[in-house]
């Protein structure tokens, strides 16, 4: 009975079948990183990485894009992780299992992580530049424009509402794994709740909300759609020095070199370069949270037993 | 007793000022841990406050479309229900469905945007889930250890792709062989950009369908082989329809992201808005076409609070869409649970 139906051909079809499918996905995206490092990696070069487009982007290189793209993600940064880590420690530490607040932002942090990026984009020009920018002008500055328009902080801060599941999820989970004795203990202590939190869990997750960090960075520094319209351009003859100055972007770099150039020919080992860039520096960052998390689980795992 | 407490220690009654300090302190400290709950909890109530600003903020900027009168010398440009989901009726020829918001008559009907994205998202869907499911089978029930640890990294380096990398590479390399290996007229078109979100997507499916076939206890699996079921006949007949709600949440939410994924269809598709539902052409999606426009606008016009109401479109549309998918993966988690006990 057994080898009859081992040696069944439906069997091994299936079997064949599902081998197939991920050997295609293994081989895809062997493709799309083999054609990037080919064509990207060899017009890498450290003058590439610091120096200004120039030539009408044909020559020269992407330091703005790489500054600005930087100092975007840290803004973000600060934004998004005192805010990302709270709520997760009210998930975690705070509410009440089942209690109705939670849930609701549970399925609000959930909701957010599918909202379209360019959706996002939409929400910081309505929100950020026109009704917040807006406002401070009208009101500190005498309708003079300063912050109404396009400006790093703006992208910063949407980008940050669109990583902020990220942190929280990734938060959440190194709250979790905190062992239920070292909260016990504290508080039989008599510390008081906040004072368990700050002083005995958070320190153990530190490496959780690293990851978090870290994911968030990635992501942000991918998007595309949310910054086009919130402070993102293609030239600018200064670096940002000011939160409402504009900023030219990696990502952003790419679609506009990649779409809008009249010869496109001409500025591919460029493209490719910036793109491989851009893949390496999301990459290393997930190598970077990957690694950190897995040590922290491990770390972990003894105070478990 | 007494004497017991007094050769070790003087016993030191709390005057009335210690106590008062004491019962300061504790309050001082209760009131700061208050505070403090009262912070957190606020803070957490942004992911709320979000979703809400969001739908008030993007839906502000469309909806005076809908009442507001016509701006002075833009009589021309009225827009409504009727507009916006066409066709354009002519004189002199038949009536058809346009999206041409720069001419001198500017017109916004929607449809060939929403055939446009239903066209990539489809495309996307036909090729991404097929190979996302059958992967995840393999992961959870074929594979062994060694596969399994080149599958998930492949699939989560996948996810960490930008997707305006996916875009480019659509754009520079896929379109190109695609066109050579099927003698397509178009270089850019609806099958080109529907395969690179599906490569988007792949992830999104691949990770909720394992995590569902993951789920399905043990015991599932014990009892069909214990009545001589092998692997595959547990796969296919036990495991798979056990999961197979977690697997069809996972399509819903590939299918999600794929409706709002911007930078690969703006850089893949064309961008020509038509109707027809040839494969092979051209398309302009309503991401793309949000994302493609809204840069060149002026602010307050008509054109502008389209943009804008296609953004709340977007969002309703990928709430809804999540919303369901999210109950599905809940749903499975439950009915699992409840026949473990």
């Amino acid at each position: 009975m057994k080898k009859s139906s081992r040696s069944n051909p439906i069997g091994v079809v299936f079997v064949a079948l599902c081998g197939i499918a991920t050997a295609t996905i293994v081989a895809m995206l062997a493709v799309i990183l083999g054609q990037i490092v080919w064509f990207g990696a060899p017009g890498v070069s450290l003058e590439f990485l610091s120096a200004a487009p120039s030539e009408g982007m044909r020559g020269g290189g992407i330091g703005p894009a790489i500054f600005g793209t930087f100092a975007l993600v840290v803004l973000m940064t600060i934004a998004v992780v005192p805010m990302g880590v709270l709520t997760a420690i009210y998930l975690v530490e705070y509410s009440k299992p089942g209690s109705r607040f939670a849930k609701a932002v549970n399925i609000a942090v959930s909701n957010l992580a599918g909202v379209p990026s360019i959706v996002f984009g939409l929400f910081g020009l309505g929100f950020f530049v026109q009704f917040l920018g807006g406002t401070i002008d009208s009101t500190l500055f005498d309708g003079k424009l300063v912050f109404g328009q396009p400006a790093i902080i703006w992208a910063a801060l949407t980008l940050a509402l669109l990583t902020l599941p990220v942190v929280i999820v990734t938060t959440q989970e190194a709250l979790r794994a905190v062992p239920a004795n070292a909260r016990e203990a504290s508080l039989a202590l008599g510390a008081t709740r906040w004072q368990t939190v700050y002083k005995v869990v958070l320190p153990q997750c530190t490496a959780g909300v690293l990851t978090g960090g870290i994911l968030a960075v990635s992501r942000g520094a991918g998007e595309v759609a949310p910054i086009m319209f919130t402070g993102a351009a293609y030239f600018l003859p200064s670096l940002p020095t000011k939160l409402n100055d504009q900023f030219m972007e990696l990502g952003y770099h790419i679609y506009v070199m990649s779409t809008q150039s009249p010869n496109v020919e001409q500025t591919k080992p460029i493209l490719f370069a910036t793109v491989f860039v851009l893949l390496a520096l999301t990459f290393i960052l997930n190598a970077a949270a990957i690694g950190i998390r897995s040590r922290f689980r491990q770390s972990l795992r003894p105070s478990d037993a | 007793m007494d004497s017991e407490a007094a050769g070790v220690l003087p016993r030191v009654e709390p005057t009335a000022a210690i106590q008062r300090a004491a019962g300061r302190n504790r309050r001082f400290t209760q009131t700061v841990e208050k505070v403090i709950e009262a912070w957190v909890k606020l803070t957490a109530m942004s992911a709320i406050l979000t979703i809400f600003l969001i739908f008030v903020f993007v839906g502000r900027e469309a909806l005076p479309l809908l009442w507001e009168d016509p701006q002075p010398g833009l009589e021309h440009e009225v827009v409504n229900w009727s507009t916006l989901a066409g066709p354009t009726h002519y004189p002199d020829r038949p009536s058809r469905f346009m999206w041409q918001p720069v001419s001198n008559v500017p017109k916004y009907n929607l449809p060939p945007l929403i055939v446009g994205t239903l066209k990539t998202t489809i495309i996307a869907i036909l090729f991404a889930a097929p190979l996302a499911i059958l992967a995840a089978i393999m992961s959870s029930e074929f594979a062994p250890r060694w596969l399994r640890e080149i599958v998930k990294p492949t699939i989560e380096l996948l996810a960490g792709i930008p997707s305006v990398v996916l875009g480019f590479f659509a754009l520079m390399v896929l379109a190109s062989w695609l066109q050579d290996l099927l003698g397509l007229r178009l270089r850019l078109n609806a099958l080109n950009a529907g395969i690179a979100l599906g490569l988007a997507v792949i992830p999104i499916i691949f990770t909720v369908a394992e995590d569902a076939l993951t789920t399905v206890p043990k015991s599932y699996r014990e009892a069909s082989f214990a009545l001589g079921a092998n692997r595959w006949e547990t796969a296919i007949k036990i495991v798979v329809p056990a999961a197979l709600p977690g697997i069809f949440a996972g399509v819903v939410l590939g299918f999600g992201r794929a409706v709002g994924e911007t930078m690969i269809v703006l850089m893949a598709s064309g961008n020509a808005a038509t109707t027809t539902w040839s494969f092979t052409d051209s398309v302009r999606t309503l991401s793309a076409t949000v994302a493609a426009e809204l840069g060149e606008v002026v602010f307050g016009s008509p054109h502008y609070r389209v943009l804008f109401l296609i953004g709340v479109l977007l969002f309703v549309f990928t709430f809804a869409v999540n919303l369901c998918g999210e109950m599905y993966v809940q749903r499975l988690n439950g009915r699992l649970e409840g026949s473990r006990s």
